[in-house]
């Protein structure tokens, strides 16, 4: 039995606001059942002396001493913006959310 | 049932509340770049490719807020965590440009502490803290078009500037027990959150800046009948009031919360788990988004950031560096100072307290540093619509003035006037007194002289005086001052005048 229902995968769409059809929907959770079920396995492998792991390289404790360094020109960081306004990044109008 | 009051409804029910405070750290960067954390610049001014989001971009973690987050856990008597680790909180609104925020969800890095609340008439209340973790604030959205909120606009436009401003967010327990005083409980948590911040030095503490937000979660249960253990009543489905800004506001709020979530039950009405919005020209909340479909962040693992370690030894260091907690440094100069209730309450109140500590420090007895203070030096501030440190006067120079005073240089009045010098500028007390010519005319011939004058002008008040009616004097004393254009030591031409009548003083 797939870990994976086709209601999870609109569920999932819809939070990464990606418009699905219903064929997509039907061919994705059929592929991406597949994909969890494997990456399930691995954790079957697993035994009770592997601790979990966000990060394969033992390394912590990386951090950086409180100095500015120079930010970007205001041009420069609306420069890859599809719209901007008064120095400011223009978007759409967001609807159906709050502020 | 409408028109329901919040003392009918807290003798109906029984609250339950729980506070998230969001503090903006004062450290001269960002939580994982090198833009300046500064508030007031241009917008887009303050950003780079990490903190924009952009691609093959890579956060590296600000130690002095790593820093700053311990000493504060340490504060709330939080144990800090030996492994921590950041996670991403996804989702979709234009103040993130990356799509997800750099938050700490299963591994915070200060856990467990609790944290005494002193009310104002003394009553302590212990607030569980569950946690007290590190994440990145988000950009500020202006909403164009309409009325300027969200409905209605147009388009949006999007100043990443504080986006990744760090913050620590610190989530209570639930806090039972409070039943009426729970809005004083919750405006006196705020209130003690940001005096610490303030005392740690990690924060300006300003929340009409929300360099301090809170939002505030609050349910209702139904009171415990008479004998029975109100804790063992199941909590109720609760709302959480986000963006409450100001210690009024969450009194506020806390009252219209209450109100209207009683309200609802009392018509056998559910009160629904959502987010709701404060609005403070009404004083009421209006409904957000609904929880169940906007909640699912889907964090993991920030796979671009190592854990946070921190060494016994620092956790140690820095416990010392603690500053004293201020409930405590507030009863310890309460007491040093001699001054009543209202009186710290009042310079609390007006953030005067490190400032007449100063003052003190520097010379001046602790009751003339707190008049000065929250005297002349409050009606001044207020006047100008600034705060008492942004006066263009120090401690030292109240100080200096007092000294004036007690000297009897200066009298009361002069004293005035010679601030109004250092206020407009002109240097220091003692430089205004020289400049302005303000010293008390203590010179007997001269006030002798003054005072014939004015007697020979009233020839009737000598004869009064003589009758037994001394209070009559009061017109030569104020004849003289008028003369001396204040400067003249009212006690001594008091005597002057007496004398002259024949009358002992």
């Amino acid at each position: 039995m797939s870990s994976l229902e086709r209601s999870d995968v609109a569920r999932l769409a819809a939070l990464a606001r990606i418009d699905m059809s219903d064929g997509d929907l039907d061919r994705l959770s059929g592929q991406l059942a597949v994909i969890v079920d494997a990456v399930a396995k691995v954790a079957e492998v697993a035994g009770e002396d592997v601790p979990a792991t966000s990060h394969p390289i033992p390394l912590s404790n990386i951090h950086r001493a409180d100095v500015v360094r120079p930010s970007l020109a205001q041009e420069a960081a609306l420069a890859g913006a599809p719209e901007a306004e008064d120095g400011r990044f223009r978007v759409p109008q967001i609807l159906g959310e709050d502020a | 049932m409408a028109g329901l009051t919040y003392e009918q409804a807290l003798e109906r029910f029984d609250p339950v509340f729980g506070i998230e405070v969001h503090v903006e750290l004062n450290t001269a960067t960002k939580m994982f770049c090198g833009c300046a954390n500064q508030f007031g610049a241009e917008p887009n001014t303050q950003v780079c490719p990490v903190c924009l989001g952009l691609p093959g971009s890579m956060p590296v973690v600000n130690q002095k807020a790593v820093e700053s987050a311990i000493r504060l856990g340490l504060s709330l008597g939080c144990s800090i965590r030996e492994s921590s680790r950041f996670a991403r909180k996804n989702y979709f609104y234009p103040d993130v440009s990356k799509n997800y925020q750099i938050s700490q969800y299963d591994e915070p890095t200060c856990f467990e502490g609790s944290l005494d609340v002193v009310l104002d008439d003394g009553e302590v209340v212990t607030v569980g803290i569950e946690r007290a973790h590190m994440e990145e604030d988000a950009g500020k959205n202006t909403h164009v078009g309409g009325t300027g909120g969200i409905q209605g606009a147009s388009h949006s436009l999007v100043d990443y500037n504080r986006g990744g401003v760090p913050l620590v967010e610190i989530v209570t327990h639930p806090i039972e027990g409070t039943a009426e005083r729970v809005a004083e409980v919750a405006r006196a948590y705020v209130a003690t959150i940001r005096d610490i911040v303030k005392a740690l030095d990690i924060s300006d503490g300003r929340m009409e800046q929300g360099s301090v937000r809170a939002d505030v979660n609050l349910s209702l249960r139904p009171k415990a009948a008479a004998g029975e253990d109100q804790s063992a009543v199941p909590f109720g489905k609760r709302s959480e009031t986000k963006n409450v800004n100001s210690l009024r506001a969450i009194e506020r709020a806390i009252h219209h919360e209450v109100v209207r979530q009683a309200e609802l039950l009392l018509a056998g009405q559910p009160v629904v788990q959502e987010t709701r919005h404060w609005h403070e020209d009404t004083g009421s909340t209006t409904p957000g988004r609904s929880k169940e479909q906007a909640e699912d962040y889907r964090y993991f693992p920030e796979p671009d950031l190592l854990p946070v370690e921190p060494s016994r030894e620092w956790v140690e260091e820095l416990r010392g560096t603690l500053p004293e907690h201020p409930a405590k440094m507030r009863a310890r100069l309460k007491d040093a100072w001699g001054f009543s209730d209202t009186d710290m309450r009042d310079a609390v109140n007006a953030d005067a307290l490190d400032l007449i500590a100063a003052t003190v420090e520097a010379g001046a007895k602790p009751q003339a540093a707190r008049k000065w203070w929250m005297g002349e030096l409050a009606r001044t501030a207020n006047d100008r619509g600034v705060t008492l440190r942004d006066l263009p006067v120090t401690p030292a120079d109240v100080a200096e003035l007092q000294q004036l005073v007690d000297a009897g240089t200066i009298n009361d009045k002069l004293a005035r006037q010679a601030l109004e010098g250092v206020l407009a500028g002109e240097g220091s007390p003692r430089e205004v007194v020289a400049s302005r010519g303000l010293e008390v005319v203590s010179d007997d011939s001269a006030l002798e002289a003054a005072v014939d004058e004015a007697l020979a002008a009233q020839p009737d008040v000598l004869a009064k005086i003589q009758d037994g009616k001394v209070q009559a004097a009061g017109a030569i004393v104020g004849a003289v001052m008028k003369a001396t254009r204040g400067q003249a030591d009212a006690g001594r031409v008091r005597e002057i005048i007496l004398a002259r009548a024949g009358v002992e003083g």
